[in-house]
């Protein structure tokens, strides 16, 4: 089990001061300006040695997107922007950190925007989290007054505003490109990439967007160096890692802990073991809403980390762990999902905007079981025709879902439409 | 959930005068030419002023900001924490029904409100007070299931303690907020696992729960009075700043009340000269210059100003005499720089917005 000096949130509970001077006791904010002027390359180098992969669900190598911004600027501003949109059902773990850990994030915002020549980033947070934005924003007014943000920040040299902006109740703006979209005040519809955002972000200038627990864990990398970092987790999912455990464990809790850990030692630890034992497992969504879950009985020994959990045909995603147990209605679970899809669905791509809808009402009927057995293999067909047939990936984060639904509890669904049916008419497909 | 403008609209909405200075302070945050990225924070505080979003409220965001009625108006329907109809006089109660909070009680609670509030989401119960809906996932699923009433998230909840809850709100009271399982935040209940090597140090209540009871705001409707919103960036970094808004947000940080009361007496002397109707060959179209849309315009007219004459004439006192005779916009004037646009305007030359208005953008 991780220690609790290696553990990077020292105060993810808020048990302990929450204020600058807190956070500078337990190690934040030290030697700030040393690592700016240590220089650009230096801050890359070992933010790419740490092997940290972003922690918003994609898992792309951050050091890696950050050296896609131009060295030079051709004039045009460069931008940070951290998506603090968290919305991804299952997943709460950046609420901790911004109001518990706020001087985390503000420090690595200051450190990542001087690594991308960015004087200025914004953090947009989701318009729900109302609390949260409070606090962040009294942490941030807190860093300008002594000099850690603003006009040399940090003593480094470097001028650096931070901005706290927040949405207003959109999955979508999760999605990088609708986030600036968002940003610039409109409808959050995802853009087309190319240009990616490195290239022509927000207001048209070179930007980077980085989750908050991507950006609130750098400083404690460069401080502690990168070989610290890798010595947590296989190869390849090195580092120390929120994890957020919901549903039906008996004690439910957002804990950090070193990546690949067992999903055993992890639910034995610190949840306090499965609702009912380990025999009342049913099903676990590892990853956040839009991978697909994964039966309870292939679960005990899975480890949890980005690439084990691909092999399974899942994924890590945002490290937002849904647990269900045998009382459980699999089936309506992922149809609540569905739901979820056809709420957030932005309708800017025919595919997904009529594809939501669409699953979700053959999901509606499968949940009562009135539904023809043939009509599993035709929503399996639709959710293959809207996965990557649309702008963004949330058309794919509709499908995988009923995919890993069709794929693991096949003959739960048949069972229960055989059941309810009695003439042997199926029902008209959806309209 | 309505998508689009409710049938039943108020006349008018203006920001009080510390919700404006608040809305100008958070426009500065964006670079010149880039305002519109404000709109939702700012159609947010109006909803925060007057409970739900009214039409007036979005054309008034949308003339701050210089953006046609429409643009704003798209925004307003597309984020779902825009309430476009009215909602409860107490609190409009919003519960988690999203995957994790499902499967943890969340149908319960919804059966709890249709009991007690209504039998369908969106409609205002029948003492007017409260109002529901089930929404999208909230963000705090270690805590489900759990429900959003004004700013604040009720957490862990019971379906008897949430009964108890809305009765609560119901009399005027306003419950605690956070976990309602004596749990601090998002640890595990039965006691902590991790972090156990630090000595704990803070009171009672996690951050939200702390700022909730120091304010207890959780469901008032928000002046802009509460808190003193600074922009450091403004001192600190003088080049980044827009040019028209350079002489603004000193203002940002105090309570803006006492501020227009002084200004009314203080500048009547310095009222610039009016018409008691346009000259003959009829009014100027004022909507030409940037950031006068149909409202202001009407206000000038009220108030005496018909031409751009008139308005390039204006010293820097009487601008300042405008800008605080304004109802509900006050600065304006000296914002948009109306007299520089208006001079160019008689000179022949072109606005900002002249183009759209030909275009008949704008009529």
């Amino acid at each position: 089990m991780l220690k609790d000096k290696d553990r990077i949130f020292t105060n993810l509970y808020g048990m302990h001061d929450r204020s600058l001077a807190g956070a500078k006791t337990r190690g934040h904010w030290d030697g700030t300006g040393q690592m700016i002027r240590n220089g650009r390359d230096w801050i890359v180098e070992k933010v790419k040695g740490s092997g940290l992969r972003g922690r918003g669900g994609a898992g792309f190598p951050t050091g890696l997107k950050w050296s896609f911004m131009p060295k030079e600027s051709d004039g045009r501003p460069s931008y940070l922007v951290v998506n603090a949109d968290e919305s991804e059902p299952g997943t709460c773990k950046d609420r901790e950190i911004m109001r518990h850990d706020p001087h985390t994030l503000i420090e690595g915002c200051l450190i990542a925007s001087f690594a991308m020549n960015a004087n200025a980033c914004y953090i947009y947070i989701r318009g729900e989290y109302i609390r949260e934005r409070e606090a962040l924003q009294s942490a941030i007014d807190e860093a300008y007054d002594a000099g850690l943000l603003g006009k040399n920040a940090a003593k480094s040299g470097w001028d650096f505003n931070l901005y706290l902006h927040h949405g207003a109740g959109a999955y979508i703006c999760g999605e990088e490109t609708a986030l600036l979209e968002s940003l610039e005040g409109r409808k959050g519809m995802p853009r087309m990439k190319p240009p990616f955002p490195a290239g022509a972000g927000l207001y048209g200038c070179p930007t980077t967007v980085n989750n908050v627990e991507s950006i609130a864990v750098v400083p404690t990398i460069l401080r502690r160096g990168p070989e610290w970092f890798t010595g947590f987790g296989r190869p390849n999912n090195s580092g120390t890692k929120l994890f957020a455990i919901s549903g039906h464990v008996n004690n439910p809790c957002v804990v950090e802990e070193a990546m690949s850990i067992s999903f055993e030692e992890l639910i034995e630890k610190h949840c306090g073991g499965i609702r009912g034992g380990w025999d009342n497992l049913k099903a676990v969504i590892p990853g956040g809403a839009s991978v697909p879950c994964i039966r309870g009985e292939n679960m005990r020994d899975a480890i949890m980390d980005f690439d084990y959990l691909r092999e399974q045909r899942s994924g890590l995603g945002t490290a937002a762990i849904i647990v269900m147990d045998q009382s459980t209605d699999i089936i309506k679970a992922i149809w609540r999902l569905s739901k979820f899809y056809k709420h957030e669905s932005c309708g800017q791509c025919t595919p997904c905007r009529e594809g939501t809808g669409w699953m979700m009402r053959v999901m509606e009927r499968l949940v009562t079981g009135e539904a023809g057995l043939e009509e599993i293999d035709m929503l399996l067909d639709v959710t293959k025709q809207v996965e990557g047939h649309t702008i963004c990936a949330l058309g794919d984060a509709a499908a995988w879902p009923i995919q890993g639904l069709i794929r693991n509890f096949r003959e739960e669904i048949e069972d229960r439409v055989c059941s309810k049916r009695t003439d042997g008419i199926s029902a008209v497909a959806a309209e | 959930m309505l998508r689009r403008l409710h049938r039943d609209q108020p006349d008018d909405f203006s920001f009080t005068p510390a919700n404006l200075n608040w809305a100008k302070a958070q426009i500065t945050k964006f670079p010149e030419g880039r305002e519109a990225s404000a709109i939702i924070p700012l159609l947010w505080r109006a909803q925060e002023q007057e409970g739900w979003l009214t039409r007036p409220a979005i054309e008034t965001v949308a003339d701050m900001l210089g953006l046609a009625y429409m643009r704003a108006l798209e925004v307003a329907s597309f984020y779902f924490m825009f309430q476009l109809q009215p909602v409860g006089s107490i609190a409009h109660i919003q519960i988690c029904g999203t995957t994790s909070c499902m499967i943890c009680g969340a149908e319960d609670l919804v059966a709890i409100c249709k009991e007690k509030i209504s039998a369908q989401a969106h409609v205002v119960s029948q003492d007017g007070k409260l109002s529901w809906e089930e929404v999208e996932c909230l963000g705090s699923c270690t805590n489900a299931p759990m429900a959003q009433i004004g700013k604040d998230y009720y957490e862990d909840l019971t379906a008897d303690r949430f009964g108890e809850i809305i009765d609560e709100f119901r009399k005027g009271g306003i419950p605690k907020p956070g976990p309602q399982n004596n749990r601090f935040s998002s640890e595990p209940q039965g006691g902590l696992t991790s972090l156990r090597d630090y000595p704990r140090e803070t009171g009672q209540y996690n951050a939200s729960v702390q700022r909730a009871l120091d304010r207890s705001d959780t469901i008032r409707r928000i002046d802009g009075g509460e808190e003193a919103f600074v922009t450091p960036w403004l001192e600190k970094v003088v080049a980044e700043l827009p040019s028209n808004i350079k002489k603004l947000p000193q203002h940002a940080t105090k309570p803006a009340t006492s501020r227009v009361v002084e200004s009314k007496s203080d500048h009547s002397k310095h009222k610039p000269a009016t018409l008691n109707g346009p000259e003959e060959v009829g009014a100027d179209n004022l909507k030409m210059i940037k950031g006068i849309g149909p409202k202001i315009e009407n206000i000038l007219n009220h108030i005496g100003f018909f031409h751009f004459s008139q308005i390039a004439k204006w010293t820097i006192k009487e601008v300042s005499w405008v800008d605080n005779n304004l109802e509900g916009f006050n600065g304006r004037a000296s914002r948009d720089n109306w007299v520089v646009q208006a001079k160019l305007l008689v000179a022949g030359q072109n606005s900002p917005i002249r183009s759209r208005v030909k275009n008949r953008d704008i009529r």
